[in-house]
């Protein structure tokens, strides 16, 4: 790590104590949710709560994915898969195209249009909640994972992103372009796409989440066990009232929710830094 | 192989109109350099020919046929650029060969084309890398592979060598140079440097403020500038000037009569034909200010009595006169370039 502070000695200790002990604070909850989920109802109901992983571990998820509690985990994991993929590809295809538009077709009212897209990063879906809910029933979207998607699909900040880097695109680059004969479409897949790859990436990593961690949007639109969400399921698997609550069951349903999420950073980790900090043209 | 001819060839930006009327015609085979200080339209006039600004009124013909309203691609020619323009995430074979792609070209064509491409440039080891992988001599040599391999009735060079240090530079003119004489094909080439026009050209146009101001052979250029412009333009040390008046005073006058023609206003006189010389003959006098030697030649700075500095250029050997403050300078009559109010030449 040459070009940081350096630190010797008693600094280092302390540096690396300091790192550790945060490390803790976020891992302990984790932990305890993990040993939740793999001892039996009456153990955690009786303090105190153990520390130790029980032996229950595959009944507890068998449990969790095969039956849940109102509807079984796969099939949440699944809608949630489906709905966060498509989020995520759904808006980096739209804005990849509406900055493509604005940068390099000079039609009429075009800045209009930009200040007009850009105008919706002050209308987040909690805001506009009524309407949209309003139009999507009018559609017949409820309850569909049309109705899941397409809502959230508009995306201002990612056109604004892929906007900006297309401005960094030199100039010459699309007359060389022009003169080895490529028209608008050959020169948006030839070049600008595999130039963007990296920007690409990026989002996807940040737009996967957004879309994994909707709560409010699919709470709404969903009424049906079968077309929730995982993360709404999780609160849906909560009792009311005085029944008990299969709280085993419960910690294995939100170890299982964090995977696909963890998984997406893990593999694309490389690339999301690379889309960050890269500037090579 | 083509012939181009512009014919009052004009481009305007709104209300401003930066070309005012090009005419001339290039033959088939020619290098073509298109000279003049920024801002002057030789860009301009060259991504006009490459269709990559639009014609505002005139015409451009390549081997006749109007191309105004062509697109790049229907036109035939191949473009170099001052960046390369290289696309980044392609080898360099793909970059050399995505325009024959796209003209549906045959694979095995493609890969031949290439190949030649590649021997000719000395890039054969390189065709895997990454743009990012090369030095950019090997870029502009890359840039200059994917011209070639199209094929092209006409080569566009836009400054291609100004983002190279100035050895490379002079190899790569050269290069550039033997390469276009061995295809044979019609070039324009555009640049600010001189030394390059007057070495890679067969003829130059000299643009200034968007007229050309002269085009001709690069000697021609160089002997008879048309304009003051073109004689302070081209060649380097630049070509003095003086006030004809000053002229008539001086012992010149004698020898040369009272033949300054009468409408002339300036008199230009390149640095190599002034010489020192004893008071009796001196056409001018003034003080040695600085005396630069640069091995194969020595230039002399001289300030006049009223104040105007001229340059002398000395062969290397020769030193000027160091150490007399005051010196006398005169020149062949017959090296007197006259120019008039207009500031054209008058012969």
């Amino acid at each position: 790590m040459s070009g940081m502070v350096e630190k010797r000695g008693i600094g280092t200790w302390l540096t690396h104590l300091s790192l550790i002990a945060g490390i803790a604070a976020i891992c302990f909850p984790i932990y305890v949710a993990f040993v939740a989920s793999t001892v039996t109802q009456p153990e955690i109901a009786r303090p105190p709560m153990p520390l130790l992983p029980g032996s229950h571990f595959l009944e507890n998820y068998g449990t969790a994915l095969s039956q849940g509690i109102n509807s079984p985990v796969w099939l949440m994991l699944m809608n949630s898969s489906i709905m966060a993929l498509g989020i995520a590809i759904g808006k980096i295809a739209i804005s990849i195209l509406s900055a493509y538009a604005i940068v390099y077709f000079r039609f009429p009212f075009r800045m209009v249009f930009f200040w007009l897209i850009f105008l919706t990063l002050m209308l987040p879906v909690e805001v506009r909640i009524v309407p949209t809910y309003e139009v999507a029933a009018g559609f017949g979207m409820l309850n569909s994972y049309s109705g899941l998607i397409l809502p959230l699909i508009a995306s201002a900040t990612a056109t604004f992103l892929f906007r900006q880097f297309f401005l960094t695109v030199p100039d010459e680059l699309i007359e060389a372009a022009r003169v080895d004969g490529a028209g608008p479409i050959r020169f948006f897949i030839d070049i600008l796409l595999p130039m963007s790859r990296t920007n690409i990436a990026a989002l996807f990593v940040i737009l996967f989440i957004y879309g994994w961690n909707q709560y409010l949007w699919p709470l709404l639109i969903t009424t049906k066990p079968e077309m929730n969400t995982i993360v709404m399921g999780i609160k849906q698997m909560f009792p009311s009232g005085d029944d008990v609550a299969e709280w085993p069951v419960i910690m294995a349903t939100a170890l299982m929710a964090m995977l696909p999420p963890v998984a997406v950073v893990v593999f694309m980790q490389g690339l999301f830094v690379k889309g960050l900090v890269d500037t090579e043209k | 192989m083509a012939q181009i001819a512009f014919s009052n060839l004009r481009k305007s930006y709104g209300k401003t109109e930066v070309i005012h009327g090009v005419d001339t015609h290039i033959n088939d085979g020619e290098l073509i350099v298109i000279v003049g200080p920024s801002g002057c339209g030789k860009s301009t006039l060259l991504r006009m020919v490459a269709g990559l600004e639009t014609v505002t009124s005139g015409e451009i013909r390549i081997d006749g046929r109007v191309v105004n309203d062509l697109e790049p691609r229907e036109r035939d020619i191949a473009m170099v650029f001052q960046n390369y323009a290289l696309y980044p995430h392609m080898s360099v074979f793909d970059n050399m060969a995505y325009g024959l792609k796209i003209a549906k070209v045959p694979q095995a064509e493609i890969r031949e084309r290439v190949a030649v491409a590649a021997k000719m440039l000395e890039l054969e080891p390189f065709l895997e890398r990454k743009p990012r992988q090369l030095s950019g001599g090997q870029r502009q040599r890359v840039a200059m592979g994917r011209a070639i391999v199209r094929k092209p009735a006409v080569f566009l060079f836009d400054e291609p060598l100004s983002n190279l240090d100035a050895k490379l530079r002079v190899q790569m003119r050269v290069e550039i140079k033997t390469l276009q004489r061995r295809l044979g094909v019609t070039s324009l080439y555009v640049t600010h440097d001189q030394v390059e026009a007057m070495t890679l050209a067969d003829r130059i146009i000299v643009m200034n403020g968007g007229v050309a101001e002269q085009i001709g052979t690069p000697l021609a250029v160089y002997e008879k500038p048309a304009t003051t412009f073109v004689g302070g333009f081209i060649g380097s040390p630049p070509m003095n000037f003086l006030s004809v008046e000053r002229l008539q005073g001086s012992g010149l006058a004698a020898s040369f009569g009272e033949a300054a023609p009468t409408l002339a206003k300036t008199v230009g006189v390149r640095p190599e034909h002034l010489s020192f010389c004893g008071e009796g003959q001196a056409a001018w006098s003034g003080e040695l200010v600085i005396v630069e030697a640069l091995g194969a030649e020595t230039l002399a700075h001289v300030r006049l009595d009223d104040g105007e500095v001229i340059i002398v250029r000395l062969d290397g050997g020769r030193t000027a006169p160091v150490g007399e403050s005051r010196v006398h300078v005169t020149c062949e009559a017959d090296k007197l370039h006259f120019f008039g109010t207009d500031e054209k030449r008058i012969d």
